[in-house]
Protein backbone atom coordinates (compact mmCIF):
# COMPACT_ATOMS: atom_id res chain seq x y z
CA UNK A 1 0.00 0.00 0.00
CA UNK A 2 1.47 3.55 -1.22
CA UNK A 3 1.14 6.71 1.57
CA UNK A 4 -0.77 9.39 0.57
CA UNK A 5 -1.06 12.97 1.79
CA UNK A 6 -4.08 14.46 3.73
CA UNK A 7 -4.73 17.67 1.40
CA UNK A 8 -7.06 19.40 4.50
CA UNK A 9 -3.51 18.76 6.82
CA UNK A 10 -0.88 19.88 4.04
CA UNK A 11 0.71 22.56 5.39
CA UNK A 12 2.81 22.70 1.78
CA UNK A 13 5.94 23.07 3.49
CA UNK A 14 7.39 21.55 0.60
CA UNK A 15 9.57 19.21 2.92
CA UNK A 16 8.78 15.82 1.72
CA UNK A 17 9.01 16.46 -1.77
CA UNK A 18 12.96 16.52 -2.13
CA UNK A 19 13.25 13.35 0.23
CA UNK A 20 11.53 10.80 -1.96
CA UNK A 21 13.46 8.35 -3.55
CA UNK A 22 11.26 7.96 -6.17
CA UNK A 23 10.08 11.71 -6.92
CA UNK A 24 6.52 10.37 -6.70
CA UNK A 25 5.35 13.72 -4.37
CA UNK A 26 4.76 16.74 -5.98
CA UNK A 27 2.52 19.68 -5.40
CA UNK A 28 -0.58 20.06 -6.93
CA UNK A 29 -3.13 22.63 -6.17
CA UNK A 30 -1.60 24.14 -2.64
CA UNK A 31 -0.96 21.39 -1.20
CA UNK A 32 1.52 17.88 -2.06
CA UNK A 33 0.09 14.84 -3.57
CA UNK A 34 1.63 11.31 -3.28
CA UNK A 35 1.48 9.43 -7.03
CA UNK A 36 0.36 6.11 -6.01
CA UNK A 37 1.66 4.27 -9.00
CA UNK A 38 5.39 5.64 -7.77
CA UNK A 39 5.36 5.40 -4.22
CA UNK A 40 7.01 2.10 -3.04
CA UNK A 41 6.73 2.96 0.82
CA UNK A 42 10.31 3.62 0.84
CA UNK A 43 11.14 -0.32 0.93
CA UNK A 44 14.86 -0.82 -0.57
CA UNK A 45 15.80 2.88 0.50
CA UNK A 46 15.14 3.58 3.86
CA UNK A 47 14.20 1.69 6.88
CA UNK A 48 11.32 4.39 7.50
CA UNK A 49 9.11 6.00 4.73
CA UNK A 50 10.67 9.69 4.24
CA UNK A 51 7.59 11.80 3.91
CA UNK A 52 6.21 10.51 7.22
CA UNK A 53 9.31 11.10 9.06
CA UNK A 54 9.50 14.68 7.87
CA UNK A 55 6.18 15.95 7.97
CA UNK A 56 5.72 18.50 10.62
CA UNK A 57 1.49 17.52 11.13
CA UNK A 58 1.50 13.91 13.03
CA UNK A 59 -0.81 11.75 10.46
CA UNK A 60 -1.26 13.08 7.48
CA UNK A 61 1.09 11.13 5.49
CA UNK A 62 -0.74 7.74 6.13
CA UNK A 63 -1.06 4.34 4.49
CA UNK A 64 -3.51 4.56 1.13
CA UNK A 65 -5.46 1.05 2.04
CA UNK A 66 -7.38 1.58 -1.10
CA UNK A 67 -4.20 0.84 -3.20
CA UNK A 68 -2.70 -2.46 -3.69
CA UNK A 69 0.73 -3.19 -1.33
CA UNK A 70 3.88 -2.34 -3.28
CA UNK A 71 5.86 -5.41 -4.11
CA UNK A 72 9.65 -5.42 -4.02
CA UNK B 1 30.54 18.71 28.04
CA UNK B 2 33.37 16.44 27.88
CA UNK B 3 30.91 13.47 27.17
CA UNK B 4 29.59 15.04 24.10
CA UNK B 5 33.16 15.17 22.01
CA UNK B 6 33.87 18.55 23.02
CA UNK B 7 36.39 17.69 25.57
CA UNK B 8 39.17 19.83 23.59
CA UNK B 9 37.46 23.29 24.67
CA UNK B 10 39.40 24.57 26.93
CA UNK B 11 42.62 24.16 24.75
CA UNK B 12 40.34 25.56 21.84
CA UNK B 13 39.12 28.39 24.23
CA UNK B 14 42.22 30.17 24.36
CA UNK B 15 42.74 30.16 20.75
CA UNK B 16 38.98 31.53 20.27
CA UNK B 17 38.77 33.98 22.97
CA UNK B 18 41.71 35.41 21.25
CA UNK B 19 40.10 35.63 18.06
CA UNK B 20 36.63 36.88 19.80
CA UNK B 21 35.69 40.38 19.33
CA UNK B 22 34.46 41.10 22.83
CA UNK B 23 36.66 41.52 25.69
CA UNK B 24 37.02 38.96 28.52
CA UNK B 25 36.72 41.93 31.03
CA UNK B 26 33.79 43.45 29.64
CA UNK B 27 31.37 43.99 32.59
CA UNK B 28 28.23 45.28 30.44
CA UNK B 29 27.01 48.57 29.12
CA UNK B 30 28.09 50.77 31.58
CA UNK B 31 26.40 48.98 34.25
CA UNK B 32 29.45 48.09 35.93
CA UNK B 33 32.09 49.97 34.05
CA UNK B 34 33.46 53.67 34.16
CA UNK B 35 31.99 56.12 31.88
CA UNK B 36 32.35 55.92 28.84
CA UNK B 37 32.55 52.45 28.47
CA UNK B 38 29.31 52.07 26.81
CA UNK B 39 28.97 49.18 24.63
CA UNK B 40 26.63 47.04 22.94
CA UNK B 41 26.34 49.95 19.95
CA UNK B 42 24.72 52.23 22.64
CA UNK B 43 27.95 54.82 21.09
CA UNK B 44 29.12 54.75 18.13
CA UNK B 45 31.73 51.64 17.72
CA UNK B 46 31.37 50.16 21.09
CA UNK B 47 35.63 50.54 22.40
CA UNK B 48 35.67 46.73 22.63
CA UNK B 49 34.71 45.71 19.19
CA UNK B 50 37.43 45.19 16.97
CA UNK B 51 37.54 47.79 13.75
CA UNK B 52 36.88 45.26 11.46
CA UNK B 53 34.02 43.85 13.52
CA UNK B 54 31.94 47.47 13.75
CA UNK B 55 32.65 47.68 10.29
CA UNK B 56 30.62 44.57 9.34
CA UNK B 57 27.90 45.16 11.60
CA UNK B 58 27.31 48.77 12.15
CA UNK B 59 24.96 49.32 9.20
CA UNK B 60 22.82 45.81 10.31
CA UNK B 61 20.08 46.43 12.42
CA UNK B 62 20.14 43.15 14.11
CA UNK B 63 23.71 42.96 14.66
CA UNK B 64 23.77 46.27 15.69
CA UNK B 65 21.31 48.46 18.42
CA UNK B 66 22.80 51.36 17.09
CA UNK B 67 22.23 50.56 13.61
CA UNK B 68 18.42 49.58 14.43
CA UNK B 69 17.14 53.25 14.70
CA UNK B 70 18.81 54.16 11.21
CA UNK B 71 18.69 50.69 9.11
CA UNK B 72 16.19 48.24 7.78
CA UNK B 73 16.17 45.14 6.92
CA UNK B 74 13.99 42.67 4.77
CA UNK B 75 13.34 38.74 4.97
CA UNK B 76 12.09 36.78 2.20
CA UNK B 77 9.81 33.89 2.92
CA UNK B 78 11.41 30.85 0.51
CA UNK B 79 12.32 28.56 3.09
CA UNK B 80 8.83 26.70 3.72
CA UNK B 81 10.58 23.47 4.97
CA UNK B 82 11.94 22.96 8.47
CA UNK B 83 13.73 19.36 9.37
CA UNK B 84 12.89 20.06 13.15
CA UNK B 85 9.83 20.31 15.83
CA UNK B 86 9.63 23.23 18.38
CA UNK B 87 7.42 22.89 20.56
CA UNK B 88 7.19 26.19 21.05
CA UNK B 89 6.22 26.91 16.62
CA UNK B 90 3.50 26.11 14.49
CA UNK B 91 3.27 27.29 11.37
CA UNK B 92 0.32 26.18 10.20
CA UNK B 93 -1.55 29.56 12.05
CA UNK B 94 -1.03 32.50 9.77
CA UNK B 95 -2.25 35.72 10.35
CA UNK B 96 -1.84 39.35 8.85
CA UNK B 97 -1.76 40.73 12.62
CA UNK B 98 0.70 38.09 13.86
CA UNK B 99 3.80 39.01 14.23
CA UNK B 100 6.31 35.97 15.34
CA UNK B 101 8.94 33.80 13.80
CA UNK B 102 7.65 31.11 11.51
CA UNK B 103 4.33 33.26 9.94
CA UNK B 104 4.45 34.42 6.77
CA UNK B 105 1.94 35.70 4.35
CA UNK B 106 2.87 34.16 1.13
CA UNK B 107 6.02 32.04 0.13
CA UNK B 108 8.13 33.29 -2.51
CA UNK B 109 10.39 31.31 -5.44
CA UNK B 110 13.52 32.64 -5.63
CA UNK B 111 13.07 34.79 -8.57
CA UNK B 112 10.20 35.93 -7.03
CA UNK B 113 12.28 36.80 -3.81
CA UNK B 114 15.04 38.87 -5.79
CA UNK B 115 12.69 41.04 -7.68
CA UNK B 116 10.50 41.81 -4.12
CA UNK B 117 14.12 42.27 -2.76
CA UNK B 118 15.17 45.06 -5.45
CA UNK B 119 11.91 46.73 -5.13
CA UNK B 120 12.59 47.46 -1.21
CA UNK B 121 15.48 48.34 -1.91
CA UNK B 122 14.44 50.83 -4.54
CA UNK B 123 11.52 52.45 -1.57
CA UNK B 124 13.50 52.09 1.13
CA UNK B 125 17.36 53.19 1.17
CA UNK B 126 18.44 52.23 4.30
CA UNK B 127 17.15 48.80 3.79
CA UNK B 128 20.72 47.16 4.08
CA UNK B 129 20.10 43.70 5.09
CA UNK B 130 18.50 40.76 3.41
CA UNK B 131 17.40 37.85 5.55
CA UNK B 132 16.51 34.23 4.99
CA UNK B 133 14.79 33.39 7.82
CA UNK B 134 12.23 30.63 7.23
CA UNK B 135 9.23 30.10 7.81
CA UNK B 136 10.98 27.02 8.13
CA UNK B 137 14.57 26.32 8.51
CA UNK B 138 16.91 27.96 5.33
CA UNK B 139 19.27 24.98 5.35
CA UNK B 140 16.38 22.45 4.59
CA UNK B 141 15.73 24.21 2.02
CA UNK B 142 19.38 24.86 0.41
CA UNK B 143 18.75 25.05 -3.57
CA UNK B 144 16.00 27.71 -2.75
CA UNK B 145 18.36 29.51 -0.15
CA UNK B 146 21.41 29.89 -2.04
CA UNK B 147 19.42 30.96 -5.81
CA UNK B 148 17.95 33.88 -4.00
CA UNK B 149 21.19 34.75 -2.69
CA UNK B 150 23.16 34.21 -5.88
CA UNK B 151 20.39 36.34 -7.54
CA UNK B 152 20.40 39.12 -5.22
CA UNK B 153 24.49 39.30 -5.25
CA UNK B 154 24.23 39.29 -8.79
CA UNK B 155 21.53 42.62 -8.71
CA UNK B 156 22.52 44.37 -5.82
CA UNK B 157 26.07 43.83 -4.60
CA UNK B 158 25.89 46.24 -1.50
CA UNK B 159 23.51 44.40 0.06
CA UNK B 160 24.34 42.25 2.94
CA UNK B 161 23.46 38.80 2.89
CA UNK B 162 21.99 36.92 6.31
CA UNK B 163 20.59 33.55 7.19
CA UNK B 164 18.94 32.15 10.21
CA UNK B 165 19.07 28.38 11.13
CA UNK B 166 18.64 25.89 13.79
CA UNK B 167 22.09 24.56 12.65
CA UNK B 168 21.16 21.08 11.86
CA UNK B 169 22.38 21.06 8.45
CA UNK B 170 24.60 24.08 8.82
CA UNK B 171 28.17 21.96 9.29
CA UNK B 172 27.21 20.45 5.54
CA UNK B 173 26.62 24.13 4.15
CA UNK B 174 29.13 26.45 5.96
CA UNK B 175 31.28 26.36 2.90
CA UNK B 176 29.05 27.35 0.70
CA UNK B 177 27.54 30.27 3.37
CA UNK B 178 31.06 31.52 2.90
CA UNK B 179 31.42 31.11 -0.99
CA UNK B 180 28.16 33.18 -1.44
CA UNK B 181 29.61 35.95 0.92
CA UNK B 182 26.88 35.49 3.56
CA UNK B 183 28.72 37.17 6.72
CA UNK B 184 26.41 36.74 9.04
CA UNK B 185 24.64 33.74 10.08
CA UNK B 186 22.48 33.54 13.29
CA UNK B 187 21.49 30.05 14.81
CA UNK B 188 19.05 29.32 17.53
CA UNK B 189 20.35 27.49 20.49
CA UNK B 190 18.31 26.88 23.70
CA UNK B 191 20.53 24.20 25.37
CA UNK B 192 23.25 22.14 26.02
CA UNK B 193 22.32 19.62 27.77
CA UNK B 194 19.97 17.08 25.92
CA UNK B 195 18.15 16.67 28.85
CA UNK B 196 16.84 20.23 28.49
CA UNK B 197 16.77 19.74 25.18
CA UNK B 198 14.13 16.89 24.86
CA UNK B 199 11.80 19.09 26.95
CA UNK B 200 11.99 21.72 23.81
CA UNK B 201 12.36 19.48 20.31
CA UNK B 202 10.09 16.55 20.42
CA UNK B 203 12.18 15.35 16.98
CA UNK B 204 14.38 16.02 14.38
CA UNK B 205 14.76 14.49 10.87
CA UNK B 206 18.34 13.91 10.56
CA UNK B 207 20.06 11.67 7.82
CA UNK B 208 16.78 9.99 6.32
CA UNK B 209 15.40 9.16 9.83
CA UNK B 210 13.65 10.97 12.60
CA UNK B 211 14.70 10.79 15.94
CA UNK B 212 12.96 11.58 19.16
CA UNK B 213 13.68 12.85 22.86
CA UNK B 214 17.58 12.50 23.89
CA UNK B 215 18.47 11.11 20.98
CA UNK B 216 17.40 14.06 19.23
CA UNK B 217 18.47 16.91 21.42
CA UNK B 218 22.20 15.32 21.46
CA UNK B 219 22.35 15.44 17.70
CA UNK B 220 20.98 18.76 17.59
CA UNK B 221 23.56 19.94 20.14
CA UNK B 222 26.34 18.43 18.46
CA UNK B 223 25.36 19.46 15.26
CA UNK B 224 25.00 23.23 16.52
CA UNK B 225 28.05 23.17 17.95
CA UNK B 226 30.00 21.76 15.13
CA UNK B 227 28.35 24.17 13.08
CA UNK B 228 29.35 27.61 15.34
CA UNK B 229 32.58 26.35 15.42
CA UNK B 230 33.13 26.20 11.42
CA UNK B 231 31.98 29.21 11.37
CA UNK B 232 34.09 30.94 13.70
CA UNK B 233 37.17 29.17 11.84
CA UNK B 234 35.94 30.93 8.59
CA UNK B 235 35.33 34.52 10.24
CA UNK B 236 31.59 34.32 9.60
CA UNK B 237 30.06 36.49 12.17
CA UNK B 238 27.52 34.27 14.32
CA UNK B 239 24.44 35.50 16.64
CA UNK B 240 23.32 32.75 19.18
CA UNK B 241 19.79 32.98 19.32
CA UNK B 242 17.82 31.49 22.35
CA UNK B 243 13.98 31.30 23.72
CA UNK B 244 14.18 31.83 26.96
CA UNK B 245 11.26 29.63 28.47
CA UNK B 246 11.02 29.77 32.02
CA UNK B 247 11.18 26.39 34.71
CA UNK B 248 12.46 24.36 31.13
CA UNK B 249 16.13 25.98 29.95
CA UNK B 250 15.66 29.83 31.91
CA UNK B 251 18.54 28.83 34.37
CA UNK B 252 20.67 26.61 31.63
CA UNK B 253 20.86 29.80 29.29
CA UNK B 254 23.78 31.17 31.39
CA UNK B 255 25.56 27.69 30.85
CA UNK B 256 24.39 28.15 26.56
CA UNK B 257 25.73 31.55 26.91
CA UNK B 258 29.20 30.15 28.44
CA UNK B 259 28.80 27.58 25.84
CA UNK B 260 28.45 29.87 22.50
CA UNK B 261 30.96 32.32 23.80
CA UNK B 262 33.81 30.18 24.12
CA UNK B 263 33.47 29.00 20.63
CA UNK B 264 33.46 32.22 19.18
CA UNK B 265 29.82 33.81 18.79
CA UNK B 266 29.59 37.63 18.47
CA UNK B 267 26.34 38.29 19.91
CA UNK B 268 23.87 35.99 22.40
CA UNK B 269 20.18 37.52 21.79
CA UNK B 270 17.74 35.89 24.39
CA UNK B 271 13.95 36.65 23.49
CA UNK B 272 10.99 35.60 25.75
CA UNK B 273 8.64 32.57 24.71
CA UNK B 274 5.88 33.07 22.97
CA UNK B 275 2.99 30.65 23.81
CA UNK B 276 -0.42 32.19 23.79
CA UNK B 277 -2.84 29.68 23.16
CA UNK B 278 -4.42 30.60 20.22
CA UNK B 279 -1.06 29.85 18.31
CA UNK B 280 -1.80 26.09 18.64
CA UNK B 281 1.79 25.43 19.82
CA UNK B 282 2.75 22.77 22.52
CA UNK B 283 3.47 25.02 25.05
CA UNK B 284 0.50 27.64 24.11
CA UNK B 285 -1.69 24.54 24.59
CA UNK B 286 -0.16 23.36 27.72
CA UNK B 287 0.12 26.39 29.54
CA UNK B 288 3.84 27.18 29.70
CA UNK B 289 4.42 30.87 30.93
CA UNK B 290 6.77 33.12 29.45
CA UNK B 291 8.83 35.62 30.87
CA UNK B 292 8.09 38.93 32.47
CA UNK B 293 9.44 41.37 31.82
CA UNK B 294 12.15 42.25 34.67
CA UNK B 295 12.71 38.24 34.38
CA UNK B 296 14.21 38.52 30.92
CA UNK B 297 16.31 41.72 32.11
CA UNK B 298 17.55 39.69 34.78
CA UNK B 299 18.55 36.80 33.03
CA UNK B 300 20.20 38.93 30.02
CA UNK B 301 21.92 41.00 32.30
CA UNK B 302 23.84 38.41 34.13
CA UNK B 303 24.75 37.15 30.69
CA UNK B 304 26.11 40.74 29.79
CA UNK B 305 29.50 39.96 31.75
CA UNK B 306 30.33 37.34 29.32
CA UNK B 307 29.68 38.72 25.94
CA UNK B 308 27.16 41.27 23.75
CA UNK B 309 23.70 40.59 24.75
CA UNK B 310 21.55 41.92 22.09
CA UNK B 311 18.11 43.21 23.47
CA UNK B 312 16.30 45.31 20.61
CA UNK B 313 15.42 41.80 18.68
CA UNK B 314 11.69 41.50 17.91
CA UNK B 315 10.96 38.66 17.26
CA UNK B 316 10.14 39.34 13.73
CA UNK B 317 7.92 37.85 10.76
CA UNK B 318 9.48 35.48 8.10
CA UNK B 319 8.55 38.35 5.63
CA UNK B 320 8.48 41.28 7.55
CA UNK B 321 9.89 44.43 5.86
CA UNK B 322 10.97 47.93 6.78
CA UNK B 323 12.83 48.71 10.43
CA UNK B 324 13.14 46.50 13.48
CA UNK B 325 9.67 47.31 14.99
CA UNK B 326 7.79 48.03 11.81
CA UNK B 327 6.21 45.82 9.16
CA UNK B 328 5.81 47.20 5.67
CA UNK B 329 5.25 43.43 3.75
CA UNK B 330 1.89 44.56 3.31
CA UNK B 331 3.20 47.31 0.64
CA UNK B 332 5.42 44.99 -1.18
CA UNK B 333 3.04 41.54 -1.89
CA UNK B 334 3.99 39.71 -4.88
CA UNK B 335 0.99 40.89 -6.93
CA UNK B 336 2.24 44.90 -5.87
CA UNK B 337 5.70 43.89 -6.83
CA UNK B 338 5.39 42.44 -9.81
CA UNK B 339 3.19 45.64 -10.70
CA UNK B 340 6.28 47.96 -9.72
CA UNK B 341 8.82 49.63 -12.29
CA UNK B 342 12.37 48.82 -10.47
CA UNK B 343 14.92 51.26 -10.68
CA UNK B 344 18.18 50.09 -8.67
CA UNK B 345 19.67 53.33 -7.76
CA UNK B 346 22.93 52.68 -5.81
CA UNK B 347 23.93 55.89 -5.80
CA UNK B 348 20.71 57.27 -4.54
CA UNK B 349 21.12 54.30 -1.49
CA UNK B 350 24.92 55.30 -1.11
CA UNK B 351 24.13 59.12 -0.64
CA UNK B 352 21.18 58.28 2.24
CA UNK B 353 23.66 56.18 3.87
CA UNK B 354 26.38 58.86 4.00
CA UNK B 355 23.92 61.48 5.06
CA UNK B 356 22.64 58.76 8.26
CA UNK B 357 26.54 58.84 9.02
CA UNK B 358 26.55 62.13 9.60
CA UNK B 359 23.08 62.09 11.92
CA UNK B 360 24.70 59.07 13.75
CA UNK B 361 28.22 61.55 14.65
CA UNK B 362 25.66 64.35 16.13
CA UNK B 363 23.83 61.71 17.95
CA UNK B 364 26.97 60.53 19.74
CA UNK B 365 28.58 63.72 20.50
CA UNK B 366 25.27 64.90 22.07
CA UNK B 367 25.32 61.99 24.29
CA UNK B 368 28.33 62.74 25.17
CA UNK B 369 27.84 66.18 26.01
CA UNK B 370 25.10 64.60 28.47
CA UNK B 371 27.44 62.64 29.80
CA UNK B 372 29.88 65.52 30.71
CA UNK B 373 27.27 67.75 32.07
CA UNK B 374 25.78 64.70 34.40
CA UNK B 375 29.64 64.11 35.59
CA UNK B 376 29.00 60.74 37.37
CA UNK B 377 26.20 62.02 39.60
CA UNK B 378 23.42 59.57 40.75
CA UNK B 379 25.65 57.34 43.00
CA UNK B 380 23.36 53.38 43.11
CA UNK B 381 20.27 54.92 41.44
CA UNK B 382 19.19 53.35 37.95
CA UNK B 383 16.35 54.06 36.72
CA UNK B 384 14.24 52.66 33.23
CA UNK B 385 13.11 55.19 30.84
CA UNK B 386 10.70 54.49 28.30
CA UNK B 387 10.86 56.54 24.87
CA UNK B 388 8.45 56.18 21.78
CA UNK B 389 10.06 56.80 18.49
CA UNK B 390 9.82 55.85 15.04
CA UNK B 391 13.87 55.93 13.93
CA UNK B 392 16.54 57.85 13.62
CA UNK B 393 17.61 57.75 17.00
CA UNK B 394 14.97 60.13 18.03
CA UNK B 395 11.85 60.82 20.79
CA UNK B 396 9.72 61.68 17.82
CA UNK B 397 6.56 59.42 17.73
CA UNK B 398 3.00 60.71 19.76
CA UNK B 399 2.31 58.70 22.37
CA UNK B 400 -0.96 57.15 21.01
CA UNK B 401 0.77 56.43 17.44
CA UNK B 402 3.16 54.10 19.64
CA UNK B 403 2.94 50.59 18.50
CA UNK B 404 6.06 49.63 20.78
CA UNK B 405 7.91 51.65 23.34
CA UNK B 406 11.84 51.46 23.66
CA UNK B 407 13.45 51.10 27.09
CA UNK B 408 16.59 52.68 28.20
CA UNK B 409 18.31 52.05 31.49
CA UNK B 410 19.95 54.99 33.10
CA UNK B 411 22.67 55.61 35.91
CA UNK B 412 25.71 57.57 36.83
CA UNK B 413 27.58 56.15 34.72
CA UNK B 414 25.68 55.80 30.95
CA UNK B 415 22.36 55.10 29.14
CA UNK B 416 21.66 51.40 27.59
CA UNK B 417 19.23 50.21 25.61
CA UNK B 418 17.29 47.46 27.87
CA UNK B 419 14.67 46.34 25.38
CA UNK B 420 11.45 47.41 24.15
CA UNK B 421 7.69 47.13 24.77
CA UNK B 422 4.82 46.03 22.10
CA UNK B 423 1.62 47.56 23.15
CA UNK B 424 -1.96 48.42 21.60
CA UNK B 425 -2.46 51.87 19.92
CA UNK B 426 -3.48 54.04 22.24
CA UNK B 427 -5.11 56.48 19.57
CA UNK B 428 -7.67 55.28 16.94
CA UNK B 429 -8.57 57.85 14.24
CA UNK B 430 -8.35 60.91 16.46
CA UNK B 431 -10.14 59.26 19.45
CA UNK B 432 -8.28 57.65 22.63
CA UNK B 433 -8.91 54.17 23.25
CA UNK B 434 -9.56 53.69 26.87
CA UNK B 435 -9.39 49.88 27.10
CA UNK B 436 -5.28 50.22 25.65
CA UNK B 437 -4.26 52.21 28.00
CA UNK B 438 -4.45 49.80 30.74
CA UNK B 439 -2.15 47.25 29.26
CA UNK B 440 0.35 49.91 27.88
CA UNK B 441 0.61 50.97 31.99
CA UNK B 442 1.65 47.18 32.65
CA UNK B 443 4.31 47.40 29.53
CA UNK B 444 5.69 50.34 31.28
CA UNK B 445 5.21 48.99 34.46
CA UNK B 446 9.11 49.01 35.36
CA UNK B 447 9.98 52.58 34.00
CA UNK B 448 9.81 55.62 35.71
CA UNK B 449 9.26 58.24 32.66
CA UNK B 450 8.10 57.66 29.57
CA UNK B 451 9.00 60.58 26.72
CA UNK B 452 6.99 61.20 23.73
CA UNK B 453 7.14 63.60 21.14
CA UNK B 454 3.54 64.36 22.26
CA UNK B 455 0.62 63.30 24.72
CA UNK B 456 -3.10 64.13 25.32
CA UNK B 457 -4.35 65.39 28.59
CA UNK B 458 -6.09 62.26 29.85
CA UNK B 459 -3.00 59.68 29.46
CA UNK B 460 -0.99 62.01 30.98
CA UNK B 461 -2.89 61.94 34.16
CA UNK B 462 -3.30 58.18 34.11
CA UNK B 463 0.25 57.72 33.51
CA UNK B 464 1.20 60.07 36.62
CA UNK B 465 -1.40 58.40 38.71
CA UNK B 466 0.33 55.31 38.01
CA UNK B 467 4.03 56.40 39.09
CA UNK B 468 4.89 57.15 35.53
CA UNK B 469 6.25 60.06 34.57
CA UNK B 470 4.93 61.53 31.43
CA UNK B 471 7.77 63.77 29.50
CA UNK B 472 7.47 65.73 25.72
CA UNK B 473 9.80 68.48 27.03
CA UNK B 474 12.51 66.55 24.47
CA UNK B 475 10.36 66.25 21.74
CA UNK B 476 12.48 65.41 18.73
CA UNK B 477 15.87 64.90 20.41
CA UNK B 478 18.37 62.04 20.04
CA UNK B 479 17.22 59.28 22.80
CA UNK B 480 20.33 58.85 24.18
CA UNK B 481 20.50 62.59 25.32
CA UNK B 482 17.40 62.93 26.01
CA UNK B 483 17.31 59.95 28.73
CA UNK B 484 20.61 61.58 30.20
CA UNK B 485 19.09 64.61 30.59
CA UNK B 486 15.64 63.18 32.17
CA UNK B 487 17.93 60.92 34.48
CA UNK B 488 19.45 64.69 35.97
CA UNK B 489 16.92 65.85 36.52
CA UNK B 490 15.29 63.12 38.51
CA UNK B 491 18.75 62.88 40.29
CA UNK B 492 18.62 66.63 40.93
CA UNK B 493 14.86 66.81 41.97
CA UNK B 494 15.89 63.93 44.60
CA UNK B 495 18.82 65.94 46.14
CA UNK B 496 16.48 69.24 46.13
CA UNK B 497 13.98 66.74 48.54
CA UNK B 498 11.13 67.10 45.51
CA UNK B 499 10.91 63.10 44.54
CA UNK B 500 11.92 60.25 46.29
CA UNK B 501 13.33 57.20 44.19
CA UNK B 502 11.48 53.81 44.65
CA UNK B 503 11.90 50.71 42.80
CA UNK B 504 9.61 50.21 39.81
CA UNK B 505 8.84 46.51 40.17
CA UNK B 506 8.18 44.17 37.22
CA UNK B 507 5.87 44.74 33.87
CA UNK B 508 4.18 42.42 31.38
CA UNK B 509 5.62 41.45 28.00
CA UNK B 510 2.91 41.17 25.35
CA UNK B 511 2.05 38.23 24.13
CA UNK B 512 0.03 37.27 21.17
CA UNK B 513 -1.56 39.24 17.88
CA UNK B 514 -1.79 43.27 18.01
CA UNK B 515 -5.59 43.52 17.90
CA UNK B 516 -5.02 47.40 16.66
CA UNK B 517 -2.52 46.63 13.50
Amino acid sequence: MPYKIIGSQCTACSACEPECPNNAIREKDGTYIIKPEKCTECIGYFDDPQCVAVCPVENTCVVDSSVPRYQA
Amino acid sequence: MESNGYSDVVSQQASLDAAAPVDQTHKGCGAAGGSGRASCGSSMAPEDMAPGVWEKVKNHPCYSEEAHHHYARMHVAVAPACNIQCNYCNRKYDCANESRPGVVSERLTPEQAARKTLAVASAIPQMTVLGIAGPGDPLANPEKTFRTFELIAREAPDIKLCLSTNGLALPDYVDRIKDLNVDHVTITINMVDPEIGARIYPWIYYRHKRHTGRDAAQILHERQMQGLEMLTERGILCKVNSVMIPGINDRHLVEVNKAVKSRGAFLHNIMPLISAPEHGTVFGLSGQRGPSAQELKTLQDRCEGQMNMMRHCRQCRADAVGLLGEDRSSEFTTEKVMEMELTYDGAARRAYQTAVEGQRHEKAAAKEAELRDLDGRGGDIAILVAVATKGEGRVNEHFGHAKEFQVYEANAHGVKFVGHRRVDLYCQGGYGEEEALPTIIRALNDCAAVLVAKIGGCPRATLKEAGIEPVDACAYEFIDAAVLAYYKSYIDRIEKGEITHTHRGDAAIRQGAYVAA
